[in-house]
């Protein structure tokens, strides 16, 4: 099986991942390939078979409602590409 | 005193054979002395003197812990306050983290020194560490070759006495095999036996963080410390730790051991193949006995792995925006430009190829055929496990297919890379605790003999790997070069 170059820009659009024109090809190729190990899944017959998503088929843990964390915000903001008065900055998105 | 162990320099440290202050000097100019490994990102002298001090103070007041004052080193992964916390990537290249990692929490109220942050493949995406923004870590070994990977450079510092013992994660083999290709001790827990907490995810899944140590007895030792239950990760296992030296001495009369045949096919170097054949007769001599067992779902790890953990990724790394932490692109032209510009210039290829291929996976039409089918795989791997480990008490084998590779050899051909991880991946997918072990060399190179346990025996691994440390020296070599 094998994935397009096309196909390789739609996820790279999707996961808002920028990828130089000259490098899609290879990706296609290496994904390509992936994929080819993958489809040996459908060699193993898995009907009826519950899927696993934790290794100890654990069930997120619930906790009593009250605060335990404290947001430093100046702290957190000092290490942020671009702030102001507070705000996280980015270019304009609403004209 | 590089080479002693945590017990033996705790012992110094106690008696005014040497401070802490003295142990961490010395460690601090080997670290100059080899930095050609390239085995640290980060070397934290300042932090690391003052860390000796305050536990050459506490040494005084006999309040001190074994860790207490020894001197080792953390994975780039763990987040460490108020110093950069790379991930061995160019997005995190101005990270300094505001908050420390759990693990990292526990080393400090233990008293341990930081002496830095060790090199890693970028986002733990690697067999090689050759990924890392930061370039490749060399093997002391044989420093044409690469240390293996995603714990590359805590594998090397190790190896190289460039630290006593340092931290790990393995997501699909990434303490095992460096530490086999080193000639290290390294143990992954069960998952959710070490907090995740601050330990920047990849595949939460089946991310652990374990020890990376010289000897069996010190890897007890640094689990002690690691392992508990934490609040802060919602996939913590609130299980009580046992005392993991406690059983170190036990005997191995009459312990199971199965061999998966499956671990012993087609592609494993006959080098590999005799060396850990040797290192199980030895545990025949020290009164186990072996079976073969077989594993028929295992095939299929790798493919499995390989849907699940960039499914996960696409999702864990879509924090990285460019807007609140890391990096970002220069002059960004709208919002969308500055996500993908951010993104596409901060991460590297393998992180890029993972990240596209888990977004195919989880994209409508496919996630059924990719995702679901590749958990469902999963499940029966699982039970492949819990089946084997019901009749045999530990299962053993190799590490990897062949010993530590050339840099630059592997690394144009990702599926290859992928290939070489086929004993380890499947251990993180059934969760289970696994080891590796230094069995020996194969044309000059180390040889990890993997011992693969029941979820939570942590105690059984540690007690063989020391058992079989009793009557082998593999594990006291030192690479030429680092006497």
């Amino acid at each position: 099986m094998s994935l397009t170059v096309s196909e390789v820009k739609d996820c790279a659009h999707l996961a808002r991942l920028g990828i130089e024109e000259r490098d899609v090809g290879s990706y296609a190729k290496d994904l390509s390939g992936m994929l080819d190990l993958m489809t040996q899944m459908s060699d193993l017959d898995t009907d009826g078979v519950e899927p696993m998503a934790h290794p100890m088929d654990q069930v997120q843990r619930l906790r009593a409602d009250v605060v335990t964390e404290q947001v430093d915000r100046e702290k957190f903001q000092a290490i942020a590409p671009q702030v102001e008065a507070g705000l996280y900055l980015v270019p304009k998105v609403i004209e | 005193m590089y080479n002693k162990t945590i017990a033996e320099l705790a012992k110094g440290l106690r008696s005014g054979e040497f401070s802490s202050v003295e142990l961490t000097s010395a460690f601090l100019d080997r670290i100059k002395q080899h930095r050609s490994l390239n085995a640290y990102i980060t070397v934290t002298e300042d932090l690391a003197l003052q860390q000796a001090k305050a536990a050459d103070l506490r040494l005084a007041t006999g309040e001190a812990e074994l860790l207490t004052g020894i001197p080792m080193a953390q994975k780039d992964i763990f987040c460490t306050e108020g110093v950069k916390t790379s991930c061995g990537s160019k997005m995190l290249d101005n990270f300094i983290a505001p908050y420390n990692a759990t693990v990292v929490a526990k080393f400090n109220d233990a008293g341990a020194v930081m002496l830095g942050k060790l090199n890693m493949d970028e986002f733990a995406m690697g067999s090689s560490n050759e990924t890392s923004y930061y370039g490749s870590v060399k093997n002391p070994w044989d420093t044409h070759t690469v240390p293996g990977g995603s714990s590359g450079g805590s594998a090397a510092a190790v190896a190289a006495r460039l630290a006593v013992c340092a931290t790990g994660t393995d997501t699909g083999g990434s303490i095992r095999q460096p530490a086999a290709l080193c000639g290290i001790t390294g143990l992954k827990p069960t998952y959710g036996r070490v907090s995740r907490y601050g330990m920047i995810a990849y595949a939460s899944s089946l991310d652990q963080g374990g020890p990376m140590t010289r000897s069996a007895e010190d890897s007890a030792i640094m689990l002690q410390t690691m392992a508990g239950f934490d609040d802060k990760d919602s996939t913590s296992v609130d299980l009580p730790v046992p005392d993991y030296r406690a059983g170190l001495s036990n005997s191995l009369e009459g312990l199971k051991i199965g061999l998966p045949k499956e671990f012993f096919g087609e592609g494993l170097n006959s080098d590999v193949a005799a060396t850990i054949e040797a290192a199980i007769d030895e545990c025949r001599k020290l009164g186990a006995t072996v079976t073969e067992i077989s594993m028929p779902s295992l095939k299929l790890a790798i493919p499995a792995y390989y849907v699940i953990a960039p499914a996960e990724c696409s999702a864990n790394l879509s924090r990285f925006d460019g807007v609140r932490f890391g990096y970002r692109c220069e002059n960004p032209a709208d919002l969308t430009d500055l996500y993908t510009r951010s993104r596409g210039e901060g991460f590297g290829k393998e992180v890029k190829r993972r990240i596209l291929m888990g977004t195919y996976a989880l994209s409508a039409g496919y996630y059924d055929a990719y995702y679901i089918k590749a958990q469902k795989i999963r499940r029966l791997i699982s039970e492949d496990f819990k089946r084997a480990l019901s009749e045999v008490d530990v299962m053993m084998g190799p590490v990897t297919p062949s010993t530590a590779f050339g840099i630059g050899e592997k690394i144009g051909n990702p599926i290859e890379m992928y290939l070489s991880d086929i004993y380890t991946i499947a251990i993180n997918l059934a969760g289970v605790p696994a080891m590796s072990v230094p069995a020996g060399f194969a044309k000059g190179l180390p040889v990890g003999l993997q011992i693969i346990g029941n979820y939570f025996a942590e105690d059984k691994l540690l007690n063989i790997a020391h058992q079989y440390q009793q009557v082998t020296d593999w594990h006291l070599r030192i690479p030429k070069g680092f006497e």
